[in-house]
This record gives C-alpha cells, sequence and structure tokens, in this order.
C-alpha cells in the first residue's frame, strides 16, 4: 500500500513531517481539580485530575511522597464500527501504566507526601496516537490543577512507512504494521520519559524517527505553553485588579 | 504549511461503514509549469514552450495507455483523482503511468487536485462518485485554464461524451482523443488508438467486413453480481486458466473448490477467456464430459497441432496430466473422471501486449487506408486479434506488438491495437528480441545511474584491501578456474594444496560481487530486477554491467581478485575436517577450459604442480560423488546442444549433443560441496531469514508418464524415494547404450522445479532437494550471474561479522517475495534460452534438411511423439495425413504403449528406434515449423 505518494503526500493530504491538526481546551470538567480537552485531528481525548487528596486506600500510602494513580478508558462510541473493549482489558491496562510512569516522571511527587493524585482520560473519538493525546492533555490538565511538575510532558507518534519517517501516524498508517515510535519528553530539560516502538527498525533510522517525534513533541510543548499562558492571562484578567 | 481547512470524507467499505478520514487541503501544491509566474517552479515538469496542456480523463488514460508511452504525447497534467481511479480499475495501467510520470525524459506531470484548497470538490447530494470525479477533473481543468490565463492553452481530453459536453458549456476546450490525435497529423499514431466501443460512436461507423459474423458467437458473459453467488453456492468454481501451451483449444481451471483441475475444451467453451485469466467455471453435465471433448476437435477450424520443440527440462513445462486426456482418443479407458466446464464469467483479466505478426491478406482497396487486419500472436495460446491499421503495407512481413483491448460476444476474435513494431520477420536479431520480449527479459543496456555505482577503471586491488585483515591474502597459493571455453564471466577458481599431515586444503573461490554491488544502490535494485543473467544462443544479457561482469570480478588469471572462499581441510577420503569462510584476495595461475584441464589430467607425462592439483581434486571430487550417490542424488541426463556459430554472420554452424567431461563434474562437485557448507552456516546465523534453494519430491502423478513408458519396455522402476529411483535408474539398461540415457531423460522430465525460498517461511523438513539429496542446499557460486549468490555472500558475510545484514533480509515477507522473483526470472532465462535453441535449430535446418535417427517417447491416436538425441528436439511424427481423422486405421493400445494398423501389419511402440526426415516447412505464412516425417524402412 502507498502511504506517500510520489509526490510526497499523505493518504490525508499531510505531508510526511506534518503534524496533524492540534488543540487544546482547559476546563472541560467542572468539578475535577484539574481537567482539558486535546484534539489531534480525529482524536479526541479529555483528562481529570483530582487530587491531591487524602489516600483513599491507607494501605497504599507513602510515607515520602503522593501516590500518583491514572485510568485510561475508551468510550464506547470512540471507534464507531471497532470491537467494544470491555472495561480494565490489557490494552487499557498497559496505556493506563503508561501514563502513570510518564506523568509520575514530571510530578514533584515528593512536595506531596501521603496524598494520592488521580488522572482520568478517556478518549472520545480514536484516530490513532490516542496515548500522545492522552499524555498531553493530562499534562494540560496537571497544570490546570496547579499541581507542581518539574515541566510539561509532551508526546508524539512517528513512524516509518514506505522508507519514510512520517510524524504523528493516524488510524490508518496506524493499522499498516510498520515500526511506530511513541516519544513523550520534557522539552524544557530536554528528557525522555516515555519511549515505547512497536515493530523493529534498524539503529540508524530509528534515531531519525525518534528525532522526528522530538521535534514533534516540541511543537506541542510550544502549543501547550501558549495555551496555559493564554488561560492564565484570563484567570488574572477574572480575578480582577 | 498546514491548512487549517479540514474536511471530513466518507466512504463505504465492505460492510456498510461509515468512514471519517481528515482530509487536509493545502495552498502548497503548484502547477507545475515553468511558465507560471505565481507558482513555485522547481519542481516543474511541463515545458517551458508548451502551446497546449493536456488533461486527461481517467477513460483516457485506462483505455490509451499507448498512445500515452508514444513520446508525440507530452506536456500532460494527470490529475491524482484520475491516478486513483485508475488505479482501482488497473493496477498494470497505473503502474505504466507511473512509470510514465517519474520518466524524466518525458513532460508528466501530477498534479494533486484532491488536496489542493482550490480543486478540491465535495461529492454532492445524489452525486454519483462518478459524477463528482468528472466534476473534478473539470474544476481542475478550469483552474489550470484560469490560473495560467493567456500563457498556455490547456485541452481536456475525454472520451466520455457527458463530460465533454459539460466542460464545453463550462467553457473549458475539451476533444476527444480521436480528434486530437488526428490534428497532430502523424497517422502512425492512429493506429496506436484503440478503437471506441460501439456506444461511444454511431454504430454505422463501425463496419464490420462479414455480416455473417454479425450473430452471437460466444455466450454472455454473467454479471458479477450472479458469478459471486454462484461460487458462494458453489454452482461455479474460480481458478486461473492455464491454455495447453501445446494445443490452443484446450484449458486448465485449477479450482480448488474441487480440489482438481476442470478441463474446458473448445473456444466456445474457453468464453473469450484468455491464458491466465482468473475465471468462473461451471462444470458441464457428466455426461458430456467425453463426448464434449470429440466435439471440440470437430469444431477446431484452423486446426493446430503440437510442434516441433525441445524436451522440457520438467514437469512443470507443460500442463499437468496432458497425456492422460490426450492419449486417450482412440482407447475407451476411464478417462471420464475428469471434470470439464465451461467459462461463466472472467473475474480478472490477463490481458497484456503480445508479439506476432500479421496474417497476409490483399491490401484494401480505398477506405482511406485503413484495413483490418488479423493479428496471429507467437505465443499460441492467444487467440488471433483483429486489429486496425493505416499502415498495412509497412506491418506484413514485420513482427509487432499488439495489445488487447475488448472482446465482444459478437466477434469471433478480441480486437486490439497496434503498439509497435520489432522488425523483420525471419531476421534473427528481431526474432531473439522477440524471445526476450515474450519471457519479459529486460535487454536494455544499464542506465547512467546503475553506470555511476561502478568503480573507477581500470580497477585494480588497492592497498587498502591488502592491509583489510579481514582479508586473506591467498595470492601466492596456486589457484585455477575451468570453465567452459570463451568464459568471460569466471566467478569461480579452485586450489588444492598437500597438507604436511596427508590432508588436503581444497580452496572454493567466489568472485567478490559485494564488495562492488552494495545494497539499495541503482545498480543493485537493477540487478535484483534483473534476477539472473540470460544466455542466449548468440549473445548474453547481464545482470551486471560488463566492466563487472567480464573484467573487475571475473577472475582472470594471472590478476589479483578479490574473492570470497570456503577453505575446508580434507582428508584422503574426501571427509571434511574443517570449515573456513573468508573474504580474500587471489591470483589465478590458470583460466582452463574444461577440455583443456581434462587433457591435462589424462596425459600422464605432466607432472607440474598445477596438473598434480588437480588430479589430487579429481580424486576427491571422485570420492565425494560417490558418497552424494550414496546419498540418493539422481544423476540426471539432459538433452542440452550446443552449437557452434559462424563468427561472421552468426548463423549457426553446427549442432551437437553437450558433451560432459570429467572435469566438469570435478568441478560441478566441488560447488555443490561449497552451496552446501555455505547453506549450513548462514542458516545457522539466520534461521529465519535464509535464502535457500529446494526441490520438492515429485508427486505420483507426475511420475506417472514414466513409469507407464518404463512398464511398456518391460522396466520396474522404484520411485519411492530419491535412492531407490537413483539404484532403479542405474539398473535400466537395454539392449542399447543410449536407453539408459533416454530413460533418464524422461524422469528428468517428470522433476519439479528448484525454487529459491525463504527458510522462515517453511519448515526445516521442506528445505530438501530432492536432486541432490541434500537436506540444505543455496546457491553461492555464482554471484556474476544470478543475484540469488549476491543474496547469499551478504548473508555469509553478515554472518561472519564483516558487514551489518542489509535490512531488507530482516523483513520475512519482503525476502519472499525477492525469493519469489528470482524464481519467476530464473525460470522465464530457462525458457529464453530455449526459445533461442530453438529458433537456431530452425534457421539450421531451414538449409539442411536431414534424415536421422529418433525415438519413439509418446504415442499418440494418430501418431508418436519422437525425440531426436542428436539434436535435442522433440517433435510430433503423424502416421496418418493431418486434417484427415485417424479413421481407425491405427489403435493405440495403452497398457502397451503401442501404435498398431487395424491388420496388425505394422505396430510402433515406446522407446523404438525410427529413422525420420526433418525439414523446414511453412504450412501457415511467417510461422515456419520443423516438421518430422517417418521414413519407412
Amino acid at each position: 500500500m502507498e502511504f506517500v505518494s510520489p509526490e510526497g503526500l499523505r493518504l490525508d493530504g499531510r505531508r510526511p513531517m506534518e503534524m496533524r491538526q492540534i488543540r487544546g481546551e482547559i476546563g472541560a470538567v467542572a468539578k475535577a481539580d484539574g481537567s482539558a480537552f486535546f484534539e489531534m485531528g480525529n482524536t479526541k481525548v479529555i483528562a481529570a485530575v483530582y487530587g491531591p487528596r487524602e489516600v483513599e486506600n491507607r494501605s497504599q500510602q507513602i510515607s515520602d511522597q503522593a501516590l500518583v494513580r491514572c485510568e485510561y478508558t475508551m468510550a464506547n462510541f470512540s471507534t464507531g464500527d471497532r470491537v467494544r473493549k470491555p472495561k480494565g482489558d490489557r490494552r487499557s491496562t498497559e496505556i493506563s501504566l503508561v501514563i502513570r510512569q510518564t506523568m509520575e516522571a514530571c510530578i514533584l511527587t515528593h512536595l506531596m507526601p501521603r496524598s494520592q493524585i488521580d488522572i482520568f482520560v478517556q478518549v472520545l473519538q480514536a484516530d490513532g496516537g490516542t496515548r500522545s493525546a492522552c499524555i498531553n492533555a493530562a499534562t494540560l490538565a496537571l497544570a490546570d490543577a496547579g499541581i507542581p511538575m518539574r515541566d510539561l510532558v509532551t508526546s508524539c507518534s512517528a513512524g516509518y512507512l514506505n522508507s519514510t519517517p512520517l510524524l504523528d501516524l493516524n488510524y490508518v498508517e496506524d493499522s499498516a504494521g510498520g515500526p511506530d515510535v511513541t516519544v513523550g519528553i520534557l522539552p524544557k530539560l530536554d528528557k525522555v520519559t516515555l519511549l515505547q516502538m512497536d515493530a523493529k527498525l534498524p539503529m540508524d533510522i530509528f534515531e531519525n524517527v525518534m528525532q522526528l517525534a522530538i521535534e514533534g513533541c516540541k511543537a506541542i510543548a510550544n502549543y501547550i505553553r501558549e495555551l496555559l499562558l493564554e488561560n492564565t492571562k484570563q484567570l488574572e484578567y477574572r480575578r480582577g485588579p | 504549511m498546514l491548512q487549517s481547512k479540514s474536511f471530513v470524507r466518507k466512504t463505504k467499505q465492505g460492510k456498510v461503514v461509515k468512514v471519517v478520514r481528515e482530509h487536509y487541503l493545502r495552498d502548497d501544491i503548484y502547477c507545475g509549469a515553468p511558465i507560471c509566474k505565481v507558482c513555485d517552479s522547481s519542481t516543474a515538469r511541463l515545458s517551458p514552450s508548451a502551446s497546449t496542456i493536456l488533461i486527461l480523463d481517467t477513460n483516457v488514460v485506462l483505455n490509451q495507455i499507448d498512445l500515452l508511452e508514444n513520446p508525440a504525447i507530452d506536456d500532460v497534467v494527470v490529475l491524482s483523482v484520475v491516478l486513483e481511479e485508475v488505479k482501482n480499475k488497473n493496477i498494470a495501467v497505473y503502474n505504466r503511468l507511473r512509470t510514465l510520470c517519474s520518466n524524466s525524459t518525458r513532460k508528466f506531470f501530477v498534479f494533486s487536485n484532491e488536496y489542493h484548497k482550490d480543486t478540491y470538490v465535495k461529492q454532492m447530494a445524489g452525486e454519483s462518485p462518478n459524477d463528482r470525479n468528472d466534476r473534478a477533473i473539470r474544476v481542475a481543468t478550469q483552474w489550470y485554464q484560469s490560473h495560467l490565463g493567456a500563457a498556455g492553452r490547456v485541452l481536456l481530453i475525454t472520451n466520455d461524451r457527458e463530460n465533454k459536453r459539460k466542460a464545453t458549456e463550462e467553457g473549458i476546450s475539451a476533444e476527444t482523443v480521436e480528434s486530437y490525435v488526428k490534428a497532430l497529423g502523424q497517422p502512425g499514431l492512429l493506429d496506436l488508438l484503440v478503437q471506441p466501443a460501439p456506444e461511444d460512436v454511431g454504430m454505422e461507423e463501425v463496419e464490420d467486413l462479414r455480416p455473417s459474423k454479425r450473430k452471437v458467437i460466444y455466450s454472455e458473459h454473467k454479471p458479477m453480481s450472479e458469478i459471486t453467488s454462484g461460487l458462494h453456492r458453489g454452482i461455479y468454481h474460480q481458478g486461473k486458466l492455464r491454455v495447453n501451451r501445446y494445443n490452443p483449444f484446450e484449458a486448465y481451471v485449477g479450482s480448488e473448490s474441487i480440489g482438481d483441475e476442470i478441463i474446458i475444451y473448445g473456444r466456445g467453451n474457453m468464453n473469450r477467456a484468455f491464458d491466465g485469466d482468473v475465471v468462473a467455471v461451471e462444470l458441464l453435465p457428466q455426461d458430456q464430459w467425453q463426448e464434449e471433448k470429440s466435439l471440440s476437435i470437430a469444431d477446431e477450424e484452423d486446426e493446430e497441432e503440437e510442434d516441433v520443440h525441445l524436451v522440457p527440462s520438467s514437469a512443470d513445462d507443460a500442463p499437468r496430466n496432458t497425456d492422460l486426456a490426450q492419449g486417450s482418443v482412440g482407447g475407451t479407458k476411464a478417462v471420464l473422471c475428469r471434470p470439464s466446464g465451461r467459462v461463466v464469467g472472467i473475474i480478472k483479466r490477463n490481458w497484456h501486449s503480445y508479439c506476432g505478426s500479421l496474417e497476409p491478406m490483399p491490401m484494401p482497396a480505398g477506405n482511406g487506408g485503413i484495413a483490418h487486419a488479423l493479428f496471429v500472436s507467437k505465443d499460441r495460446r492467444i487467440p488471433k486479434i483483429r486489429i486496425q491499421t493505416r499502415q498495412l503495407g509497412n506491418l506484413l512481413d514485420k513482427r509487432i506488438i499488439v495489445a488487447v483491448d475488448s472482446w465482444d460476444c459478437l466477434s469471433r476474435y478480441p480486437s486490439g491495437h497496434y503498439v509497435r513494431t520489432i522488425g523483420e520477420i525471419g531476421d534473427r536479431d528481431t526474432e531473439s528480441e522477440v524471445v526476450l520480449i515474450e519471457n519479459d527479459i529486460d535487454s536494455r543496456p544499464f542506465s547512467s545511474q546503475v553506470l555511476a555505482c561502478l568503480p573507477p577503471l581500470p580497477w585494480s586491488v588497492s592497498s587498502e584491501d591488502l592491509a583489510n585483515p579481514c582479508r586473506l591474502d591467498l595470492r601466492h597459493v596456486c589457484v585455477f578456474s575451468v570453465d567452459p571455453p570463451g568464459c568471460k564471466d569466471i566467478d569461480d577458481a579452485l586450489h588444492c594444496t598437500t597438507l604436511p599431515n596427508g590432508n588436503f586444503e581444497v580452496g572454493v573461490h567466489i568472485a567478490d560481487v559485494t564488495n562492488f554491488v552494495h545494497p539499495g544502490t541503482p545498480l543493485d535494485d537493477e540487478a535484483a530486477q534483473r534476477g539472473t543473467s540470460v544466455y542466449l544462443v548468440e549473445r548474453r544479457i547481464d545482470m551486471l554491467p560488463k566492466p563487472l561482469t567480464e573484467d573487475i570480478c571475473s577472475l582472470r588469471s594471472d590478476v589479483e581478485r578479490l574473492a570470497f572462499s570456503v577453505i575446508w581441510e580434507m582428508t584422503p577420503q574426501a571427509e571434511i575436517i574443517s570449515t573456513k569462510y573468508t573474504k580474500s584476495i587471489i591470483k589465478s595461475c590458470a583460466a582452463l577450459s574444461y577440455i583443456e584441464a581434462q587433457a591435462r589430467m589424462d596425459d600422464s607425462r605432466l607432472m607440474d604442480p598445477l596438473t598434480m592439483d588437480l588430479r589430487n581434486m579429481n580424486a576427491l571430487a571422485k570420492v565425494m560423488r560417490l558418497r552424494r550417490i550414496e546419498r540418493g542424488a539422481l544423476t540426471l541426463a539432459s538433452a542440452e546442444v550446443k552449437f557452434q556459430i559462424d563468427t561472421e554472420t552468426h548463423d549457426p554452424l553446427d549442432i551437437g549433443m553437450y558433451q560432459i567431461r570429467e572435469a566438469n563434474q570435478m568441478v560441478e562437485e566441488f560447488m555443490l560441496a561449497a552451496n552446501v557448507s555455505v547453506a549450513e552456516k548462514i542458516l545457522k546465523h539466520f534461521p529465519l531469514c535464509s535464502l535457500l534453494r529446494r526441490h520438492p519430491s515429485p508427486t505420483r502423478e507426475m511420475l506417472e508418464p514414466l513409469l507407464r513408458t518404463a512398464a511398456a519396455v518391460g522396466l520396474n522402476l522404484d520411485v519411492s524415494s530419491s535412492k531407490a529411483l537413483a539404484d532403479s535408474l542405474d539398473h535400466a539398461v537395454g539392449d542399447d547404450p543410449y536407453f539408459n540415457k533416454l530413460i533418464r531423460i524422461l524422469a528428468t522430465r517428470c522433476m519439479t522445479q528448484a525454487v529459491y525460498f525463504c527458510s522462515g517461511e517453511l519448515s526445516p523438513p521442506e528445505f530438501h532437494h530432492y536432486g541432490l539429496a541434500a537436506p540444505l542446499y543455496t546457491h553461492f557460486t555464482s554471484p556474476i550471474r544470478r543475484y540469488a549468490d549476491v543474496i547469499v555472500h551478504r548473508l555469509l558475510a553478515a554472518s561472519l561479522g564483516l558487514y551489518k545484514l542489509p535490512t531488507i533480509f530482516q523483513d520475512k515477507a519482503q525476502l519472499t517475495s525477492t525469493a519469489d522473483n528470482l524464481n519467476y526470472r530464473h525460470r522465464n532465462a530457462q525458457m529464453a534460452g530455449r526459445a533461442s535453441v530453438e529458433l537456431h535449430t530452425l534457421i539450421y535446418f531451414r538449409k539442411r534438411p536431414t534424415d536421422t535417427e529418433a525415438r519413439i517417447v509418446k504415442i499418440r491416436s494418430n501418431g508418436f511423439i519422437v525425440f531426436v538425441p542428436k539434436y535435442g528436439i522433440e517433435g510430433p511424427v503423424y502416421l496418418t495425413p493431418r486434417g484427415e481423422k485417424g479413421g481407425g486405421e491405427w489403435v493405440v493400445d495403452e497398457q502397451q504403449q503401442k501404435v498398431k494398423k487395424m491388420d496388425g501389419s505394422i505396430s510402433y511402440s515406446v522407446l523404438q528406434t525410427v529413422t525420420i526426415h526433418m525439414e523446414v516447412v511453412e504450412p501457415q505464412p511467417n510461422r515456419p515449423k520443423l516438421e518430422l516425417a517417418l521414413i519407412c524402412r
């Protein structure tokens, strides 16, 4: 199958190095301490953060740092035709774990000992790259909740099809079965907190693909930073002088 | 960069499912015309002085691709919507169009109108996808018109009336292909045009020369929906149609649903299907199975019989079980069980272009020079094709290429159009060209990109190579090569030295092609595509460019060359003690021919070191050979012939059987051993992605003809294993010296073809090589002329840690597709070689009618097939004159494999020797053939 035409256009009209359109919104769930909505093309996710609050289950309490929990779910209507997955299936559990670990790496958990932070992410519409979208949404929601973080975490995927590195795979490209690298970075600190890959890639190509994904992460980070700045300005304005 | 308008497109896939995809529209898609001031012209393809820019409709591309390939058509804008439609309808045409678009000498520009913000159109309510696409084409044309303004004329070429009408209404200049080509004023181009289907032109324009042919000749094909449901309910059977190479009125459809081949007799039942088409077949009622056959023979208007041809080298050359069905006309044997059927519909066409000539006909009077001619393909499986031409006088004595366009059920023959001329009929170069085209062999010179990959000439071993610690310096060793006389691409050399402990060190040195052919370069891609060198009688089509083939890689004598060596330590009993693989530098001290090597070994006076080495090697080879035969390797015989070619005229002067000497066997033995050693090594390191070669055991049915023949002459062959077969072949000694060889030749023809495969695709027991009785085998020893060996060299180098394994080998699927291509190319090269020999045999006998001895190999109702050992050819001898039916005068005895005259006065049995007369006759003009006739003693 031809994923990149000889004219250099992908199936949806993007060029290989282009991301889908991204859009974020802060404050989607009023009841939560922090929440956000994030969109990467047709992939739409919502994230809500509760905490830091008292640990529900005393036995899980950690004396010197906060407990971070994460739950990833896909709405039943998110895929349309694809099979309905029961809650807590392997895939969801794995992605929950991945998101939790990624977020934990940037939250300053030692500042909030004996407390708990809950991150809920739900996919409203899936079109590839849900994992990245969830991490980006979670970052926004954590920032909204005012939880102390080292840096923003942003994530983006990149793949390698038709001997071309492609940024931000959509569902069609993702299901081609080619290599798919998902990267999460701390953009300011220039550190990688998440790196996953399906299938195999030779080392030199992998470096290119990963570099491309990192570029994508940085672009998202810029966007998120602007969004937060805008949001803060709004809050400032609302509070009055 | 990113346009912020996002669109949603809905398509239906299989089940009714809503698919939502993003569709980004862009503002950075350029028009491709260098005269344009607005667009970025760095990627522009159209010529700056283009007077007219053509925009093609989909139907034009689909039907007139031959015309588009003509350089007269240029400055074409191909819209992405057209590309997409063509891709969905006909992938072959799509590939040809893509090749055109990427050809830098042609001015075809792809305009991605679907992603351009101004030319994207959304499907309107109630609009069919087809209409939407037509509209998209018109919108794009209009955009071009207004975009370029007065700078260039934009012309929409469409054969769709409705589209043309709408275009004109919208103020777009549109023309049909016919009127455009006519306006170009090149009459030759008109022949390339596909004749429009009747509904596009007025009925009166399609004049049929013979009103009697207006009646319906073939039954209508069933609509696709009916076929699908019929296949579902098991009424119809789907399969690929294969026409009998020797009888174009008989075809087979291998059907999975009934697990057997369905025979289809006669053109009527074949119902316009071509060889290679995927068809739907309906079984005939059982009582018609036999009857149908006799009917079909009566039907045949221009009966064609078996032709003289070379002896096939394996069973795959002929359709399976043919003789079962054919040999039974006289006998009332139970062949009834063969299901026969008729084609009800064609699921996928396998039409391409064919080589052949026009059937001679008188020049038509008047009629504007347009003549309707019948084209006769060289491939006898293809029916005659009707074409229209304006250059009849020019084409009559030419070999031409014709493409098929359609086959209406009203016409006896399919209609097609002229594509190009190859040359004059009978001219040797033309006929060789035909052989190459028919076997899909690329004989074009190498492109400049490929030649750019060659090392600078003159090349010699550099000091870097010498300093390379991975390269063993073997220049002091006495290495020599043994090849056929006049061989220029020497890819193997040998050495053999005596070690102090009485053992021998034996080395096989193979040209280090991979040192020059690096993966991923154009040179490598080209070689992978060609797959193998092709050896015709008078020329060689190289896989690698000449400097590599004949100089840099060739292990010529007295020059330093790079090699990849396998070195064994062997005991005098030829037991391998150790094996070493290494890259090396060698300096061959002698390039011997087989004859020279043999003469040296035989001449007992010679005691020089080289001769001693040769003798030692020969002794070892004999032991190895014996052991191999012990294991059950088959000694098969082939009827290979050798031509002596006149150096001036290139006409064949003499034909003789290829003689095999001990020296040949000696070299062969060490090459086999090297291949086996390498196969073990690479499989150990890369169990999932090694390229190996296997030879499947023949099935019982495949050996059936051999067993029947053997039984008829009172020979009992045991075919339970290769060992048993080898033994019984050894014991098959008849009353004359040639008997054993004949039986071996017959046995060889029952074998399957050996094939390359990727080790990850099969399980180890399937790796077996039947003919060599080896559990593992690969090709390592001829990298100059076979691409498989190049791959194996890379695998071996990677297993030694010398290089990284190229990425494509890590992909099982890709390696499998490479292996498939190699098998295809290898087979084609073999077929081309045989066709070339056939061609030269014909040229040879044209001037020399000959009487010779022949052996009967197959019995038929009206004659028998003979094999002529001296020339390695096989052909039919008729007892009854052609045209007349056997009339029961001759009777076939299946059991005894005998054909007898009714009164019992004369009988011929299989393997009997007869004297025949061979002469070239031309029963149909332009189709000369060799005729064999019995000389009664």
